[in-house]
């Protein structure tokens, strides 16, 4: 369960982020959604670490997480994705997954000096498991491209694997769906609802594509100007005359309120 | 040069190309693998060879000897010297990227020789320490074999390193932070380990210096010879590339003392100016290979995956 309380982030003048709070239970697949500019992906830089807040908290099974780096985060089985996907680029598809999972003896330089054997019997289990979530996100064809050569639906693709090295207990996801074509995005998704239904991910998505979002997400969480403005299944979030003006509506340029 | 010249000369050559062998794999730990843009390798280079030299040699008035340790003792006493002057500069310049990382290593390695040319009562100053002898009383070809040996177990150690995945992870450091810190490594530390090891590498290359050329001053830590040519033979032979940064360490000497021979060619009113041209030889020779091969004459190769053959 991660919760956000009363978070709050400026830059400059702008204020991004102002006095966020709700939760993200175990086990769900939370949708967080909003214009461009309404702080979504700001406030997932400061769950993931990357930026401390200006005031408020963040909380993982209860313990407080404000302001860590995003590495200590990933050993409290908190990882995220990046909305412009962040692949290794001259790195192999498989080195990119094999580089993930955590306290590998080689890691360690001397241990890598003085049981080489060792190390190289862990690493042909690690490259085992590469290869079993290759396949099950159906790119093993590309296993040894360089990573910056993929396709953007195909890198990706290439973020949640990362993620799947991992013992993740949540996973922020930023726009897993940009760029990526339907039949992919239909992978994407189906991979998504099986880490979250066979392995008991709970994941946090910030996504553009309402009907991804409709598919995956329950509850949504609606932000526009920094600010939650609503939150609910998605078929509620349709009906809101707040929603639709800020968002799913027509579109309409005339926003006001930006309330500085 | 009759035969035996030209063997002695040979022989001479070679264990100078051992040495800087040993300093490209250093300098490639910490930019061919990590990214890191160290121009201070002067600097440890130094601090290896004074280390060596005051640990080994006789008593002196001048300057603080008399330990009289054995060669390998004090080969040994250049890394664990070098190892927390390394740590501590490595603390300090974590955060910076490239280009500040290169000015502060740049300012670091030079105030090293500083101390080394004015702290007489340790180093002799100006002087210089003289008198570091060879182990076992071998000559030349004795020493040759020895610094083999050396170049032979660094290789070894730096492409196990390159392989490890340890290695994997200062990889992905240079090809992508953010990631890396998503994949939950701690980019800083995995920065320090490779600064610290590559710079002890570097020391320790100082310290087969001292006992090769039997003489140390701070004239020989001037960052021409210990920092810049070291940087063309890791571009020349491969950057990221074990066996590129020796080859580069063999071609580029090679070039490098061949123009020794400058002097004798070149036009009567340019003679006295043969070291400044011998640079700007070295300066073009950097150019072309950047133009015309970026990459080095043996390019990086991904490491093999586990079970894979190489």
């Amino acid at each position: 369960m991660i919760e956000i309380e009363r978070v709050s982030r400026a830059f400059g003048g702008l204020q991004a982020v102002r006095e966020v709070s709700f939760t993200v239970a175990t086990g769900s697949i939370t949708g967080l959604i909003g214009p461009n500019g309404a702080g979504k992906s700001t406030l997932f830089n400061i769950i993931a670490g990357s930026i401390p807040p200006d005031s408020g908290a963040i909380r993982l099974q209860g313990e407080d997480i404000t302001g860590l780096p995003t590495h200590r985060l990933f050993h409290k089985g908190l990882v995220r994705t990046f909305q412009i996907p962040h692949e290794f680029s001259r790195m192999t598809v498989r080195e990119n997954l094999m580089l993930v999972p955590a306290a590998q003896r080689g890691e360690n330089l001397l241990k890598s000096w003085l049981s080489w054997w060792k190390v190289v019997r862990e690493d042909r289990e690690i490259l085992r498991r590469a290869d079993d979530v290759l396949a099950f996100l159906e790119i093993d064809h590309v296993r040894d491209e360089l990573a910056g050569n993929l396709s953007g639906g195909q890198k990706k693709l290439l973020d949640l694997g990362r993620t799947m090295m991992t013992d993740a207990r949540a996973v922020l996801l930023d726009e897993p769906g940009a760029g990526v074509n339907r039949t992919l995005l239909g992978k994407l998704a189906e991979a998504i609802e099986r880490l979250n239904r066979e392995r008991g991910y709970t994941f946090c998505v910030i996504e553009h594509d309402m009907d991804l979002i409709a598919r995956l997400c329950d509850p949504v969480m609606v932000m526009a100007n920094g600010e939650l403005i609503a939150e609910g299944d998605m078929a509620s979030l349709r009906q809101n005359p707040q929603v639709r003006e800020a968002y799913l509506g027509t579109g309409s340029s005339g926003q006001t309120g930006t309330g500085t | 040069m009759d035969l035996a010249g030209l063997l002695a000369y040979g022989l001479f050559f070679l264990n100078l190309v051992g040495i800087y062998a040993i300093m490209a794999l250093g300098l490639n730990m910490q930019w061919g693998m990590t990214g890191q843009f160290n121009i201070g390798i002067a600097g440890f280079f130094a601090v290896g060879a004074y280390t060596s030299a005051i640990l080994t040699t006789g008593p002196s008035p001048t300057w603080l000897g008399g330990f009289d340790l054995p060669f390998l003792l004090g080969l040994a006493a250049t890394v664990l010297v070098c190892l927390p002057i390394a740590w501590l500069v490595g603390r300090i310049t974590a955060r910076l990227r490239t280009d500040y990382l290169a000015i502060a290593t740049i300012g670091i390695a030079e105030i090293i020789r500083l101390f080394f040319l004015n702290e007489g009562w340790l180093t002799n100053g100006v002087r210089g320490i003289p008198g570091i002898e060879k182990p076992l009383g071998t000559g030349n070809g004795g020493y040759l074999l020895i610094v083999t040996a050396f170049v032979a177990l660094i290789w070894l150690l730096v492409e196990m390193a390159r392989r490890s995945p340890w290695g994997r992870v200062l990889r992905a450091i240079r090809d992508n932070e953010p990631a890396t810190a998503a994949a939950g490594k701690d980019i800083a530390r995995f920065r320090l380990q490779a600064f610290v090891v590559g710079s002890c590498i570097m020391a320790l290359a100082g310290g087969l210096y001292a006992h090769f050329v039997g003489f140390v001053s701070p004239e020989a830590f001037r960052p021409l010879y210990g920092t810049f040519l070291v940087w063309v033979m890791l571009i020349a032979g491969g950057s990221g590339n074990n066996l590129g940064a020796i080859l580069g360490a063999l071609v580029v000497w090679l070039i490098w003392s061949s123009t020794e021979m400058l002097a004798g060619v070149l036009p009567t009113d340019l003679i006295g100016s043969e070291s400044a041209f011998r640079v700007f030889l070295i300066g073009v020779l950097l150019q072309i290979i950047l133009v015309s091969r970026p990459q080095g004459m043996l390019p990086e190769r991904r490491p093999p995956m586990p079970g894979e053959p190489r």
